[in-house]
């Protein structure tokens, strides 16, 4: 009895000087460093988005911080694992301003969590520039919030527009996760425009996001005999949609979007003649691109795909943002970025009224022998 | 038609699938009522040591699967060894929680050691595609519900034939005559854990050829409906489990293909219910009374 | 009311107030910042979800293994209502929704309990866990494909009605409300369930009616449950109510101790509290978890506090009386 009395006080004891200890931490450390926060997937099903994105920032600060900083001051990254889950996302956020003090976010990295996050973002005033978010309402009522990349009904206007006219298809099934924002957001897009271009939609199938069994609805679109098959999601999943329809013979081209970029690493068969929408080009041959990729290649030895070229981009607008405004306070940085013009990786950076950037190119990637190769550009009209 | 016949094979896939993960659950659970949470982390595992043999070693495909079911064999005996032996005699809510407890454990080891990204399963069958009149079926199909019923059949010779299946059936029984007639009730419980776990692996193998995947969660979800195969055919009953296996396979197949594809786990589910609330022995099973 | 029960009374709320000032001044002086203001909530809530779960798990000693399926069903209920409630443009005071909003998760989750009871409970053991857990996957996979709501997106835009004030003195009242109950004649017929079903019904207990509101009860706390996480997150996504946090709030449980509500407030504050303290550990969390429930299960399968409850008043008696047993004794011993 006595024991247990005992142990019951330490428990509590503990509990509370674990709050007191920690309440009583400081946030925004020292003067002298400027602290932007990253929240991304770095484990999971997503974590090649996450990593990479962080990869791309965490190289921008390496080299701002070497050319001076912000007027002397350094950078300091602080990422968090959002581990593609909308919750951890809004605890990662709520430390980052609480915790660790920032001045701004780089983030979220999936169009699902910065949707998650968006409220509070919104309600804390805290300037946000995502660097790979694409679903359309994560800019809409949110005077604080840009992001770095086009939205997904542009790019699944490009996407149509790519199946359309280069490849010349009459006929297009959509393979869409239901659930994911970006992919149901994506496949709209595509929908919409491709009907518009004169096609017809063959047929469309689901999957719900835990699925890794594909074989009814691959069984059944390949009965539609589509010329394209359009399928917007992440490589985990395209992956082995990929593989199951090539293991069943369907001989259509698989259309993608963003969400593909690093399929080729472990897919590159099942991928193989297959096409997508992205945000720049590996083998690009414009100086920006490859000065990025040398730097990239030397500091982490692979080349980058376009998930750190959109954090690296990312970073330096913020920083140019902060530079400008000459103050670390949320409302003057808002006001910098939106007067933003930023020659980056990715193309160049200017905002419209959302935040949004305006006339993105969309590069259109063919995977062949395992490399990602630049098939062309598209613009919409 | 074709269509149909098309889904029909689909099913018969997944459904051998089930059936021999189903399988371990069943026997696990005639032999000491036990629900063994922990077999879908047994087939991830299998699945797991597969993918290494295959990539690290390169071995050939017997050899893979000979590998996997060997030494998930042997981990499962040391699981109820360490786990489950010691509350034999305890209450039956305990060694329930004690499973689950395993079974989290087991997945966040491969979390851990294997890192959460899901690893990309080789190609270790030949990749052919055969046609009967309209109705295509690859060989990795044919290979999956050709091995899976291959030792089905052996593992019922087994329980029929050998003196060692005879125990089996002898402890599920009634444990304490077994011990009365001199059967080494632990051994025979080891080897019990033995063979589930065995054919566990093998259908965590098949499952990641089939689904290209290996990743630490991937036995939840395929463990949860092989479970409620095993009880929609007859919990215990070894052939009852191979029927639920592919029941469910199929009820899962066609409702993707007909009905919608996020309600068919719901479907699955609502058929566990039901078997529970009108027959709980299941297909298979016969009715039995509760002494007080 | 005797002379001890006034004095527990009154020692309990004395207690009770003085650790809310203590928090409130924490926060009003911006010592314990929105981060921690938060995690409090959350634990808070967690308080709730252990305790109703114990009615079913250690009052009743069933196996749910579902519960996260009710806490969506409150949640998701309550915030839609909020959210018409709000929308109509009535002028009410948030506490004012808050409530309503948490009576009526709680009712309908309440009734969902009631609905699902009826006919699971004529199972036992590991069947009804494996039942529990399929309608809770039913109920998570409705709420994917329910449109009005959200679907598997999340339904976002709940007004945040939850605050530490208000949700301290909720669990204060709900951790009151089981209490009582299972030192009620009610609470008694429970848990005369749990030690003999049989003897129970031969000695008159109409154990289906009771086991069926012990589960009615826990789903109608989970649903109070499930409508202050909603109106704490102001977004719901169905895949977070799914198995494996049941099995976490089983854990939380179980640990504490089956049948102890003690246990399991202290086990939900220590399990919602370390996993953020211990961020960087993360990864090794749930493989700690698992090994401290396989050990827990093997060497003390009653858990932290078994079945008893630690009683504050009896506590400082003891401390009072070691204190006289010393003077008596008359000093100078080592003790």
């Amino acid at each position: 009895m006595k024991k247990r009395v005992v142990s019951v006080l330490l428990v509590v004891m503990f509990t509370a000087s674990i709050f007191a200890f920690a309440g009583c931490s400081t946030s925004g450390g020292s003067a002298d460093v400027v602290k932007l926060g990253f929240i991304g997937p770095m484990t999971g099903d997503a974590a090649i988005y996450g990593s990479s994105a962080e990869e791309g920032a965490q190289l921008a600060v390496a080299e701002i911080n070497a050319a001076g900083g912000i007027d002397g001051k350094n950078i300091e990254l602080v990422a968090y694992d959002s581990k593609a889950d909308q919750t951890e996302a809004i605890n990662a956020y709520n430390r980052l301003r609480d915790q660790d003090g920032v001045v701004a976010v780089i983030g979220g990295t999936l169009s699902g969590e910065t949707l998650a996050m968006k409220d509070i973002m919104v309600q804390d005033n805290m300037p946000v520039l995502s660097p790979t978010a694409t679903a359309v309402e994560v800019t809409q009522d949110a005077p604080n919030v840009f992001r770095a990349c086009f939205l997904d009904d542009y790019q699944g206007q490009a996407a149509a527009n790519f199946a359309a006219t280069t490849l010349g298809a009459k006929t297009a099934a959509l393979l869409i996760g239901t659930g994911n924002p970006y992919s149901e957001g994506v496949s709209e897009a595509f929908k919409m425009a491709f009907t518009a271009k004169g096609g017809t939609i063959a047929g469309s199938e689901s999957y719900g996001t835990a699925d890794k069994d594909f074989s009814a609805q691959l069984t059944k679109i390949k009965e539609m005999n589509p010329d394209v098959v359009f399928v917007p999601d992440y490589v985990q999943t395209v992956g082995p949609i990929l593989q199951k329809a090539k293991e069943m013979g369907i001989t259509a081209k698989f259309v993608g979007a963003d969400g593909w970029d690093g399929v080729q690493e472990e897919y590159a068969d099942a991928a193989q003649g297959n096409y997508f929408t992205n945000h720049y080009a590996a083998d690009s041959p414009s100086e920006t691109v490859q000065n990025f990729i040398t730097a990239y290649k030397a500091e982490y030895d692979k080349v980058p795909n376009s998930f750190a070229a959109l954090g690296y981009d990312a970073v330096y607008t913020m920083v140019e943002a902060i530079t400008a405004a000459g103050s670390t306070e949320s409302a003057d940085i808002i006001t910098a970025l939106k007067a933003t013009d930023h020659a980056g990786v990715t193309g160049t950076l200017k905002f419209d009224e959302e935040g949004n950037p305006k006339d993105k190119e969309v590069t259109i990637i063919k995977i062949d022998g395992g490399q990602l190769k630049y098939d062309s550009t598209v613009v919409n009209k | 038609m074709n269509l149909f016949l098309q889904q029909l094979i689909n099913g018969l896939n997944v459904g051998s699938i089930y059936a021999l993960i189903a399988i371990g659950y069943t026997m696990v659970y005639g032999i000491i009522k036990l629900i063994n949470f922990a077999h879908g982390e047994i087939m991830m595992f299998g699945a797991y040591f597969a993918f290494i043999a295959a990539t690290s070693f390169h071995l050939p495909v017997w050899a893979v699967l000979l590998s996997s079911m060997v030494i998930m064999a042997i981990i499962g005996v040391a699981i109820e060894f360490i786990a489950y032996r010691p509350l034999r005699n305890a209450p039956r809510l305990s060694a329930l929680i004690t499973a689950i407890g395993v079974s989290l454990f087991l997945q966040n080891l491969a979390l851990i050691i294997f890192k959460p990204d899901p690893k990309v399963m080789p190609k270790i069958f030949p990749e052919t595609i055969y046609k009967l009149g309209e109705i295509e079926i690859s060989s990795t199909t044919l290979i999956t519900i050709g091995l899976s019923l291959f030792f089905m059949v052996l593992l019922d010779l087994y329980i029929r034939k050998t003196k060692q299946g005879r125990a089996m059936r002898a402890v599920s029984e009634d444990k304490d005559a077994a011990i009365l007639m001199g059967i080494n009730v632990n051994r025979t419980i080891s080897l019990t854990f033995a063979v589930g776990s065995a054919l566990g692996a093998l259908g965590g193998v098949l499952y990641s050829v089939a689904y290209i995947q290996v990743y630490p969660t991937m036995g939840v979800m395929p463990g949860l409906k092989a479970f409620i195969a095993a009880v929609l055919g007859g919990i215990g009953i070894i052939p009852g489990a191979m029927l639920g296996g592919f029941i469910i396979g199929m009820v899962e197949t066609m409702t993707k293909a007909y009905l919608s594809t996020t309600w068919a786990d719901a479907i699955v589910f609502a058929i566990l219910i039901i078997v529970l609330l009108f027959k709980p022995t299941g297909i298979l099973g016969k009715n039995t009374r509760e002494k007080v | 009311m005797d002379h001890n029960k006034k004095k527990a009374y009154l020692v309990n709320t004395v207690a009770v107030v003085a650790l809310y000032l203590v928090f409130f001044l924490l926060i009003q002086t911006k010592t314990m910042n929105n981060y921690f203001v938060g995690i409090a909530i959350m634990t808070c809530i967690m308080i709730i979800m252990a305790m109703s779960l114990n009615i079913v798990a250690g009052f009743l000693g069933e196996m749910a293994l579902g519960h996260a399926g009710f806490m969506a069903i409150g949640a998701y209920a309550s915030a839609s209502f909020s959210m018409v409630l709000i929308d109509s443009g009535l002028p009410l005071p948030h506490l004012v929704i808050l409530i309503l909003a948490m009576t009526v998760g709680g009712i309908v989750a309440g009734i969902f309990g009631f609905l699902i009871g009826t006919p699971t409970l004529r199972l036992r053991g590991d069947y009804l866990g494996i039942v529990t857990i399929g309608f809770s996957e039913i109920i998570r996979i409705f709420f994917i494909n329910f449109g009005p709501t959200g679907g598997a997106a999340g339904l976002k835009g709940i007004t945040r009605l939850v605050n530490f004030h208000n949700v301290y003195w909720v669990t204060i009242v709900i951790t009151f409300l089981i209490f009582t109950l299972g030192r009620s004649k009610h609470g008694r017929a429970i848990i005369s369930i749990r030690e003999d079903e049989i003897a129970s019904e031969a000695a008159g207990i109409p154990t289906t009616r009771y086991k069926v509101l012990a589960f009615s009860l826990a789903a109608f706390f989970a649903g109070v449950g499930g409508a202050l996480y909603a109106h704490y997150q102001s977004f719901l996504e169905p895949s977070k109510f799914g198995f494996m946090f049941s099995i976490e709030m089983f854990v939380i449980v179980v640990l504490g101790g089956l049948g102890s509500l003690t246990g399991s407030i202290i086990s939900a504050i220590v399990l919602t509290v370390l996993p953020e303290m211990l961020r960087s550990f993360a990864e090794y969390r749930l493989l700690v978890y698992s090994l401290v429930l396989i050990i827990m299960m093997i060497f003390r399968p009653q858990g932290i506090f078994g079945r008893s409850e630690f009683s504050l008043t009896a506590f400082i008696e003891s401390l009072i009386q070691r204190k006289n047993v010393k003077n008596s004794i008359g000093g100078g011993e080592a003790s």
